[in-house]
C-alpha cells in the first residue's frame, strides 16, 4: 500500500455572492474535483498549479485540517479526517508564508516545547537536533527569538520544527517563496539529503519551478481542482511539446536557416533561434547548420518549465 | 551526517479493549490536554519574565487600572450610605466576587478571544498540525501571567468585605465563599469559550463576547436591586452572570431576594455553570467542524 493514497477526492465550498442589496446567491465552487493519486514511500513529489487551482486545499485535506466533501483518503494508513491528532505524529508540515514557531520565543526554546508536546524521546531529539542544527546551519540562531529572524533563517528554523519528530512524511507549502537565490540552493540540497539519508517522503507545492527541476522525480499538476498531469519530468516535457532552441550566431546576415529536424522561430540580424524538439540529439542540428554556414557561436537553452506547463493548463 | 534513523513500527493507538476503551480514551486526552496546556502556559510565563521590568509594570498596571474600579464605589459612599438597600462591605463583597471570578477566567483563558485573528491570519491551521487538543492550544496562547493584577486585587477587596460584612458565619456560609469563587470562575471560562467559539462564525466576535465577559462582571460588581427587574430576569436566565455572585451573596449576606425570586435560585449556581460549559463546549465543537468543512 502506497504512503498516501488519494481516491475520488473532491471538496466544494459554498460561496455567497451579494446579488443586490438583499438576495445573495449561494453557489458551490469545487476547488478540488475527482482526484486520484497514490505517493510511495520515499518519492519526491512536486505539486504544481496556478494560484487558486487547489493545491493548498488539497494539502489541508492530507494534513487532516480540511475534512474531504467526497471521496477517501489514506495517510500513512490513517485518515485525516477522522484521526487528525494521530496523523499530526507522522507527519510535519510547513507553511512558506507563515510560522508554525511562536513569535517571541528564541528558536531553542520553540524546539524545547515541541519536544514536549511531540513527547519525543531526550536522545532522539537531542541528535535530530544536533543533525538539523548543523545542515541548516541554525548554530548562532538558536537563541534569538522567531520574529528577529530573516525570512530564510525562519524557514529553515521551521523545517527543523517540523523534522524533529521524525515524520515519514514532509508537507511544504511554497518553501522558497521569498528567499534568496543562495538560500534557495542550500535548502534544496538540505532537501535532497533528507530524503536520501531518512527516506522522508516530500511533497512540496511551489511556484519557483526550479524547485522541481532540482528536487522532484515526479510532478503533479493541478488546474481548477483536476489532475492534468501526474509523471516524471521528462514525461511532462513531452506532453507539454517543449522545444530546445538553438542559437546561432552567424558572420553574416543570412535568410532563415534551412536544415531538416529545426525550424527558425526569430531572425534578428545574424543571430537566429531554432526550435527542435527537446528529446532529438542536438548534435545532427548542429552539424547540418556547421556544415552549411559560416557559424561564429553556438548555443542551446533548454526547455523552460513554465512554457511546458502553461502548455499543458491551456490545453 | 548522522545514519538514517530507523524508525520503529507505527503504533495503531492503545490496544482495543470492550466496554471502557472510549471512556478512557476521554480521559487520557483530557489529561493530556491539561498538561499541554501546563506546558504551554509555563513557557509563556518564561517569555514574560525574560522581560522581567515590563512584566513588573504590566502587572502593577493592571493592578492599579482595576483597583480604580474599586476607589471610585468607596467614593460614591462617601456621599451615600446604601446604595440598592448595600452598604460598602456588602457592595465590596459583591464586587470582590465577580471581579475574582472573572480575573481567573481571564488568567486560565482570556485569549481565547484572539481565535477570530489566529483564523484571519491562517495561524490557526498551525495548531491544527499538532498533537495538541485545540482547545488546549488556543487558550494557553500567550498566556498572561500579568493578569494577577487583577485578582490581586479583587482577592484583596473580598478578604476585607468577607472580613468586615455584618455576618454569621456559619460554616455552610462560609463554605458558600469560595464556592461562589469556583462556580463564578466556571460561568465565566465558559461565557470566554462561547464568545471564542462565536468566532468561527464571524471572526469579529471578540466585541460580542467582551459585552457578556467584562460587561456582565460590571454589571454584576454592583447589587442587581439598582437594575430594573426584567434586566435581572434576562441577567439570571439568558446571560446567567447573576448566578456568578448575585444569588450566592444573598445567601452568604442572609438577605431575602429582593425580587421575590425562588430561594432556590441561590443554590443554583453550579447548574447554570454546567448548563453554560455544555453549551460553550457543543458551540466549540461545531464551530471546530464548520471550520474544517469551510477552511474559513
Amino acid at each position: 500500500m502506497s504512503l498516501i493514497e488519494v481516491t475520488d477526492l473532491s471538496r466544494t465550498f459554498e460561496v455567497r455572492r451579494k446579488v443586490s442589496r438583499f438576495r445573495r446567491e449561494v453557489h458551490e465552487v469545487r476547488a478540488v474535483d475527482h482526484l486520484s493519486f497514490a505517493v510511495g514511500a520515499g518519492e519526491m513529489v512536486g505539486y504544481i498549479g496556478p494560484n487558486g487551482a487547489g493545491k493548498s486545499t488539497t494539502i489541508k485535506m492530507l494534513t487532516g485540517i480540511l475534512v474531504p466533501s467526497s471521496g477517501s483518503l489514506s495517510v500513512a494508513g490513517i485518515d485525516p479526517s477522522r484521526n487528525r491528532v494521530e496523523l499530526t505524529r507522522r507527519i510535519g508540515v510547513v507553511f512558506g508564508q507563515r510560522t508554525t514557531l511562536w513569535w517571541d520565543l528564541p528558536l531553542r526554546d520553540s524546539f524545547e516545547l515541541l519536544r514536549r508536546i511531540y513527547r519525543i524521546d531526550r536522545d532522539r531529539y537531542r541528535r535530530n537536533l544536533a543533525e538539523f542544527t548543523e545542515l541548516l546551519e541554525l548554530g548562532d540562531l538558536l537563541d534569538t527569538p522567531v520574529r528577529q529572524l530573516s525570512l530564510g533563517q525562519r524557514m529553515r528554523g521551521d523545517i527543523a520544527a517540523a523534522l524533529l519528530h521524525d515524520p515519514e512524511i514532509l508537507y511544504l507549502d511554497e518553501p522558497t517563496i521569498g528567499l534568496d537565490v543562495v538560500s534557495k540552493g542550500r535548502l534544496r540540497e538540505f532537501l535532497r539529503t533528507l530524503n536520501a539519508e531518512r527516506g522522508v517522503t516530500l511533497l512540496l507545492t511551489t511556484h519557483d519551478l526550479q524547485d522541481i527541476e532540482q528536487l522532484c522525480s515526479r510532478v503533479m499538476v493541478i488546474d481548477h481542482g483536476f489532475l492534468v498531469f501526474d509523471g516524471s519530468l521528462e514525461l511532462l516535457h513531452e506532453r507539454g511539446g517543449s522545444t530546445r532552441t538553438l542559437v546561432v550566431d552567424l558572420v553574416d546576415e543570412a535568410p532563415p536557416i534551412d536544415v531538416p529536424g529545426a525550424e527558425v522561430r526569430k531572425v534578428e540580424g545574424p543571430r537566429q533561434w531554432l526550435s527542435f524538439p527537446a528529446k532529438a540529439s542536438a548534435a545532427p542540428v548542429v552539424a547540418a547548420v556547421a556544415a552549411s554556414y559560416d557559424v561564429a557561436d553556438l548555443s542551446i537553452t533548454e526547455p523552460a518549465i513554465e512554457d511546458v506547463i502553461r502548455a499543458i493548463y491551456t490545453r | 551526517m548522522a545514519s538514517p534513523t530507523t524508525r520503529t513500527a507505527p503504533s495503531t493507538g492503545p490496544a482495543p479493549t470492550p466496554a471502557p476503551a472510549p471512556l478512557r480514551r476521554l480521559g487520557g486526552n483530557l489529561r493530556w490536554g491539561f498538561r499541554a496546556y501546563g506546558l504551554l502556559a509555563l513557557m509563556w510565563i518564561r517569555v514574560s519574565f525574560t522581560y522581567r521590568t515590563s512584566f513588573v509594570l504590566l502587572t502593577l498596571g493592571q493592578l492599579f487600572i482595576t483597583a480604580l474600579d474599586f476607589v471610585a464605589i468607596v467614593i460614591m459612599f462617601a456621599n451615600v450610605d446604601v446604595l440598592g438597600g448595600f452598604g460598602l462591605a456588602e457592595i465590596a463583597f459583591l464586587y470582590g466576587g465577580s471581579s475574582l471570578c472573572l480575573g481567573l477566567a481571564d488568567l486560565a483563558l482570556g485569549n481565547i478571544e484572539r481565535l477570530g485573528n489566529r483564523i484571519r491570519m491562517g495561524t490557526f491551521d498551525a495548531m491544527m498540525v499538532r498533537p495538541v487538543p485545540l482547545f488546549a492550544q488556543v487558550c494557553a496562547d500567550e498566556f498572561a501571567l500579568r493578569r494577577l493584577g487583577r485578582i490581586a486585587q479583587a482577592a484583596a477587596v473580598l478578604t476585607w468585605a468577607t472580613a468586615s460584612v455584618d455576618v454569621d458565619w456559619t460554616v455552610g456560609r462560609a463554605l458558600m465563599v469560595p464556592y461562589l469563587v469556583a462556580c463564578g470562575t466556571v460561568i465565566f471560562l465558559a461565557i470566554f469559550t462561547l464568545g471564542a467559539a462565536l468566532q468561527f462564525w464571524t471572526t469579529d466576535g471578540s466585541e460580542a463576547a467582551n459585552a457578556f465577559t467584562y460587561g456582565g462582571s460590571t454589571l454584576t460588581q454592583y447589587p442587581l436591586t439598582i437594575y430594573p427587574v426584567e434586566a435581572v430576569k434576562a441577567l439570571t436566565f439568558i446571560v446567567p452572570v447573576a448566578f456568578v455572585n448575585w444569588y450566592p451573596a444573598l445567601y452568604i449576606l442572609d438577605r431575602p431576594d429582593p425580587f421575590g425570586l425562588p430561594a432556590a435560585l441561590q443554590f443554583s449556581s453550579p447548574v447554570a455553570g454546567l448548563a453554560l460549559c455544555l453549551l460553550a463546549g457543543l458551540a466549540w465543537r461545531t464551530g471546530v467542524r464548520r471550520y474544517r468543512s469551510t477552511g474559513s
